[in-house]
């Protein structure tokens, strides 16, 4: 697994997005679930819900603390990880896998243009290209 | 006495946590390991093989006199009197108004002297209060900030410490004390602990606690010990219902609502013995409960609610990873203190079930 893997956008909040036509599938990346350290909760939104590009759209808790989760991009929110509530250690275990959290209909496509880049982003946690990765 | 540095305190052992990739967090002054693997595993390595705990910040105050003893006696609630050399007992520093102004372990390392583990945040504080009231024949060395404490806790401690020591450690009794050997460094050893586990805590001086670290580390290694960092003490603490003070138990609660009047020897005197004593009579008015939480995590602060309205709050919470629930400490009013009651805990705004229920939430198997 890549730490910062080359097909995904990701926002500065440590957040990524994979866009498929009008769905997008969202998650927090490896960066964020290695500061957070062992995740023992999560809170999703239901289906059918409205998320709104960077505003918190749930939570995850850690052993140590709550954090926020923001919404990359706006939508409605189409499917919610099932399997990362009933197992929120997914989240550390693979969080470009079976650790994603929402599943949502873009409101807006142009908002994809605000997002990071993998190099942006690898900038931004402080890696330098084609380094880091496990 | 020594004054309080500008900076952050390191310990004995800073570079070695640095080496073993540990994320340092400042507490109580101090640069301390919160963790180095993870929480969850450090505390799973615990209670099912062993750790080692870098507690160092920890104060150690030293009483020597003849009079050591019967100062102890009434500055200590539970019975300090009846110490024989070689054992040690829990209690608390209280105040004439009767609340608590630290909790600590009291160990009898000779007929005249005796050693006083107190928390790292409160050495000044301490040091104070207990100066303020010291008795005949009695001189205080604080040596805080010239002693490590290394703790290795676990059911497979005894025998890696056995393997590094001439102490008979087999045969000291829990809350025994007893002087030897470490690695070739002279130690106090006590079979104390904050985990819920059998363990040992090994007093060394600074100069000496490497030494002491690498050699309980590279004999457990095959046992399995980790290194543990705070987080994973908490965890471990919480579990097994000890009180952190300044989270469950502090200047503004008394021993009896904080569950510890069993500390409290009310036919001798000491300090807010009789405050004490009257609450005791009266009965609590609140108490320290221990809550299970269905979803979310409870923090300290959170409120706790009743029928929708606020009537406690919550002093210590987190997840639990061998009960494998989410777990807390909250006063609340006797009457909900009930075990089995249906309580909320206030998670972001919402009310999330709550129950209330026996603690330790962990006892270790016999």
């Amino acid at each position: 697994m890549s730490a910062v893997p080359d097909d995904l956008q990701y926002s500065k909040e440590h957040e990524w997005v994979r866009a498929d036509g009008d769905v997008a599938t969202i998650g927090i990346t490896h960066f964020a679930q290695e500061q957070l350290g062992d995740v023992v909760f999560v809170e999703l939104p239901e289906k059918g819900a409205t998320v709104r590009q960077f505003s918190s759209l749930g939570v995850v808790e850690s052993v140590k603390a709550a954090s926020d989760i923001y919404a990359p991009i706006s939508g409605e929110v189409v499917e919610r990880n099932v399997k990362v509530i009933e197992k929120p250690e997914l989240v550390n275990s693979a969080p470009y896998g079976d650790g994603w959290m929402i599943k949502v209909r873009l409101a807006d496509k142009g908002e994809l243009t605000q997002l990071l880049s993998p190099t942006d982003y690898r900038s931004h946690i402080g890696e330098t290209a084609g380094a880091g990765g496990d | 006495m020594a004054t309080e540095a500008p900076t952050m305190r390191r310990t004995p052992l800073y570079k070695r946590h640095a080496e073993l990739g540990a994320k340092m967090v400042p507490f109580a002054g101090y640069e301390m390991p919160i963790q180095y693997e993870g929480i969850v595993a450090e505390h799973r390595a615990v209670r099912g093989r062993a750790g080692l705990f870098d507690l160092s910040h920890m104060g150690e105050f030293f009483f020597k006199g003849r009079g050591a003893g019967a100062t102890l006696d009434r500055l200590v609630s539970s019975d300090i009197a009846g110490l024989a050399v070689g054992q040690a007992r829990y209690g608390l520093l209280t105040n004439e108004r009767g609340t608590i102004v630290d909790d600590v372990i009291v160990y009898r390392i000779s007929e005249s002297e005796y050693m006083v583990v107190v928390n790292a945040a409160n050495i000044a504080k301490d040091r104070a209060h207990v100066l303020a009231r010291l008795g005949e024949d009695v001189a205080l060395d604080d040596r805080s900030f010239g002693t490590a404490l290394v703790a290795i806790q676990g059911p497979r401690a005894v025998d890696i410490l056995g393997s590094k020591t001439d102490a008979d450690v087999r045969s000291l009794p829990s809350f025994g004390v007893t002087q030897g050997r470490v690695a070739g460094t002279r130690a106090t050893l006590a079979r104390t602990g904050y985990t819920g586990e059998d363990g040992f805590e090994v007093f060394v001086a600074n100069a000496d606690a490497a030494k002491v670290w690498d050699a309980l580390l590279d004999a457990g290694r095959e046992a399995g010990i980790k290194p543990i960092g705070l987080g994973a003490r908490d965890t471990l603490r919480l579990e097994a219902r000890f009180s952190l003070y300044g989270n469950d138990i502090d200047e503004t609660t008394d021993p009896i609502e904080a569950g510890l009047g069993w500390t409290c020897k009310l036919d001798k005197e000491f300090t807010g013995r009789d405050v004490i004593a009257a609450k005791k009579a009266a009965g609590p008015r609140r108490k320290l409960a221990g809550l299970v939480i269905q979803g979310g995590v409870a923090r300290h602060g959170h409120e706790v609610a009743h029928d929708g309205e606020v009537v406690g709050q919550v002093t210590s919470g987190t997840y639990g990873p061998t009960v494998e629930k989410n777990i807390a400490l909250a006063y609340v009013p006797t009457p909900l203190s009930k075990i089995g009651t249906a309580l909320a805990v206030r998670i972001r705004g919402k009310d999330v079930p709550a129950t209330v229920v026996k603690t330790p939430f962990f006892r270790r198997p016999e």
